[in-house]
């Protein structure tokens, strides 16, 4: 039974999948063929959208209106996972996009459009100028906070969570900082701290605003992650579970929910979480990767690949962990998978960075290609069963 | 493309929360791209032709000049092809081309790209004089993350580019650097056309399988160093003759001719005819061989102008191809020369299969 529930699903999924490769252009051929959906336009968000541009189109070099406008553009693109609204934020920000000192609300989207495009080191020198201009700037000590973890400053980053801890609530800076230090030698402390702030936290209502809704699902997300770390499955998927009960669709718990699953083995759940979600080019890779019907996982990889060729040809290089993970796992090709995951490791340093690497040095026979990454680990003290495991076959395993 | 960076999932939290659930289609989430090819030869010395396609992107159309007149957030092929005039207008001056350019629609179809439906639209004209530019602008007041993606092809020779805001300049200079570069391209299809000219390969290794087979590294190194010189020195002769066109023969006997003389010269490592001569074997050859690269030269676009540098480049290449073949063989084959493996083998059942394959061409060749 559970095969052929597979093969269906996969079929169906494949079927999802958007069928190109037309060498030519094409004639529909009824007038009444939809060719495009649109992303919704009734919703209030957009409505809101709509206004803000009409006011800024008065007065497009009012840094106000261009960072609000920025501002909720990026909130459709993280929420939609769509980077076009990234786009669309950048150019409301553009009389400022070069200037050396632009208006603090413009300067602090303006990082958050450098970290959305992974340039760290440039979002970083912008929140610096920030949190310089307004102590009190919690947003900014929180994206920056962030920002360095993903960087692997983690005492900055710890730093950065203290200056949080003064003007934001108690979850908020205790997430912040069960985040700089559980990748630090603190796992086990961090997640007690945490889910001890997360039980205090008042409990999450439909009245409740949503900054506060959102600070719970990053909590339960985190404590979810911290959990598998530890190798605790069972908790780790309970809290993926509360989480997801908040946030059916967020695309950063449905990948991380599905990682879990992947590494339990059980593929077909995968399929059924994610099939929804097959447009988010990094579930889509897990989808495929828990696909087991052969012609449906060949079309999934297809589309994979036609995706990063599309990136690829625009130069971007956010997507270089996927991209590793995608040729380790579904090409096979490790020695790519190598290179892709050893420059993604110069640019961001998370568990999921040094997991592939080691994964992909391993595959490629090349234990020396992961020597710097692994004294990275020792020195900070990364705590993470799967690591702790690849780190040992690779020779490195100290923990 | 879109990425789970957990960095920006968790900046959602304090301020920027949105938990929309945008209606879920399969179509991949990327940054804005258009897709520009074109194709521009030199019709004389003082002009080029263009014919291409832009590929634009529907909904980045709409979010631009609203496409979407019911506004039921579909776009169907009414409501497209109703506004086809506007597309045109609003997109082409956004192309930017230079002065003494000019590109006309002369009809919109729909393409998909990964992130859904494009619009294409064809595109014809040409430049009075031969400077070719755009300086490109599209939607670049509307999502500075937008980027056009140029690929043209000037007389052959395809040159890509990145546009956007902080690149929007694309230029086709028809000065030196341009006889450089396209001699630069015409060098690498050269050193490629040998590579994956099979029927080229399978000859030069026939001559050369016995070759190793003299006594000592001398003699044999003198062998081969005759017979590459004798074939490259032939088709040299016949490619510049057949590319300037001084002498031309029909394609099909050439083909023909080629494959039978890699079944001949496979044949003759079996029942040899021709042994010490080789040499004399690869120039005969070696002719016909040169009528095959001026084929592909032909097949290329060769441009009016720059023939002669053209023509050299794609020589050299073919020369530095077929080097890096003998450097890469006869140091293997000469190490094991002495092995039976290496002479019953290799030399015998290699030349065998090398004759039925060519024969097979020959075949085909000559009744297709």
């Amino acid at each position: 039974m559970m095969p052929f529930a597979c093969t269906i699903l996969a079929a169906a999924a494949a079927m999802a999948l958007p069928q190109r490769g037309q060498a030519a252009p094409f004639v529909p051929q009824s007038g009444a063929e939809v060719l495009e959906t649109l992303p919704r336009r009734d919703n209030a968000a957009d409505a809101a959208l709509r206004r803000e541009r009409a006011r800024l189109a008065a007065a497009p070099r009012d840094p106000a209106l261009a960072a609000e406008a920025a501002r909720r553009y990026i909130e459709l693109g993280r929420a939609s996972s769509d980077p076009r609204y990234f786009g669309y934020a950048q150019a409301v920000l553009a009389p400022w996009w070069s200037a050396a000192t632009p208006p603090v609300p413009v300067l602090l989207m303006r990082a958050t459009l450098l970290q959305s495009s992974h340039r760290f080191v440039e979002a970083i020198r912008d929140l610096d100028a920030v949190t310089r201009a307004e102590p009190g700037n919690a947003q900014a000590w929180l994206t920056l906070a962030t920002v360095q973890v993903v960087r692997g400053e983690f005492g900055a980053a710890v730093r950065s969570c203290g200056r949080l801890s003064s003007l934001a609530g108690q979850l908020a800076s205790t997430t912040c900082l069960a985040n700089a230090r559980a990748a630090s030698g603190q796992l086990a402390a961090s997640e007690r701290l945490l889910a001890l702030a997360f039980e205090r936290s008042a409990p999450a209502r439909a009245a409740q605003d949503a900054s506060q809704a959102g600070l719970k699902l990053w909590a339960l997300t985190l404590l979810g992650e911290l959990a598998a770390r530890r190798g605790d499955a069972a908790l780790a998927e309970e809290r993926f579970r509360q989480a997801l009960a908040l946030a059916p669709g967020d695309n950063y718990l449905l990948g991380a929910y599905a990682d879990l699953l992947l590494d339990q083995g059980r593929q077909a759940e995968v399929q059924v979480l994610l099939r929804d979600h097959l447009h988010v080019d990094g579930l889509l890779l897990r989808h495929t990767i828990a696909a087991q019907v052969a012609p449906a996982k060949a079309i999934a990889i297809a589309e994979l690949q036609a995706r990063f060729d599309a990136a690829n040809r625009r130069g971007d290089a956010i997507h270089q962990r996927e991209q590793a993970r995608f040729e380790l796992q579904l090409r096979r090709n490790a020695r790519l998978a190598l290179k892709l995951a050893l420059a993604n490791w110069q640019i961001q340093k998370e568990p999921a960075d040094l997991r592939i690497l080691l994964e992909a040095a391993l595959a490629a026979n090349d234990p020396a290609a992961a020597r710097p990454a692994l004294a990275w680990r020792r020195q900070h003290g990364l705590e993470d069963g799967i690591i702790a495991s690849l780190a040992r076959k690779l020779g490195g395993g100290v923990i | 493309m879109s990425s789970l960076s957990s960095a920006a999932r968790r900046l959602a939290a304090l301020a920027f929360l949105a938990l929309l659930r945008i209606a879920s289609t399969a179509m991949a989430h990327k940054p804005s791209d258009s897709y520009l090819a074109l194709n521009i030869t030199t019709a004389s010395r003082q002009q080029y032709v263009i014919d291409g396609r832009w590929d634009i992107a529907l909904r980045d159309l709409d979010f631009a000049m609203g496409l979407d007149t019911d506004g039921d957030g579909k776009l169907t092929w009414d409501e497209i092809r109703s506004r086809h005039a506007e597309v045109a207008a609003y997109a082409m001056p956004r192309l930017g081309l230079a002065q003494g350019c000019r590109l006309h629609v002369t009809g919109q179809e729909i393409d998909r790209h990964t992130d859904g439906a494009y619009t294409v639209l064809m595109l014809q004209g040409g430049c009075n004089g031969t400077t070719f530019a755009i300086d490109y602008k599209l939607f670049a007041d509307l999502d500075a993350q937008h980027r056009g993606m140029a690929s043209v092809a000037l007389d052959g020779i395809t040159q890509s580019a990145v546009l956007g805001a902080d690149h929007a300049r694309f230029a086709v200079d028809s000065g030196e650097g341009r006889s450089w570069r396209q001699a630069y391209g015409y060098l690498r299809h050269g050193i490629w056309h040998i590579w994956t000219g099979y029927d080229h390969i399978l000859f030069l290794l026939s001559l050369l399988l016995p070759a190793v087979l003299a006594q000592g590294w001398r003699p044999a190194s003198a062998d081969i160093l005759r017979v590459v010189t004798a074939f490259t020195l032939a088709h040299s002769i016949t490619l510049s003759l057949a590319a300037l066109q001084v002498v031309s023969l029909p394609s099909r006997l050439v083909e023909s001719a080629i494959a039978a003389s890699v079944a001949i010269a496979a044949l003759n490592n079996l029942w040899p005819l021709v042994q010490g001569r080789r040499w004399l074997a690869a120039f005969g050859f070696g002719l016909l061989h040169g009528f095959g690269f001026a084929g592909v030269l032909g097949d290329l676009g060769l441009p009016r102008r720059a023939t002669a540098l053209a023509l050299a480049a794609f020589n050299i290449g073919v020369e530095l191809g077929q080097l890096a073949i003998v450097a890469a063989f006869v140091p293997l084959a000469y190490a094991v020369r002495g092995t039976w493996a290496y002479r019953q083998l290799i030399v015998k059942g290699g030349s065998a299969a090398i004759a039925v394959l060519a024969t097979v061409w020959l075949v085909e060749r000559a009744t297709v």
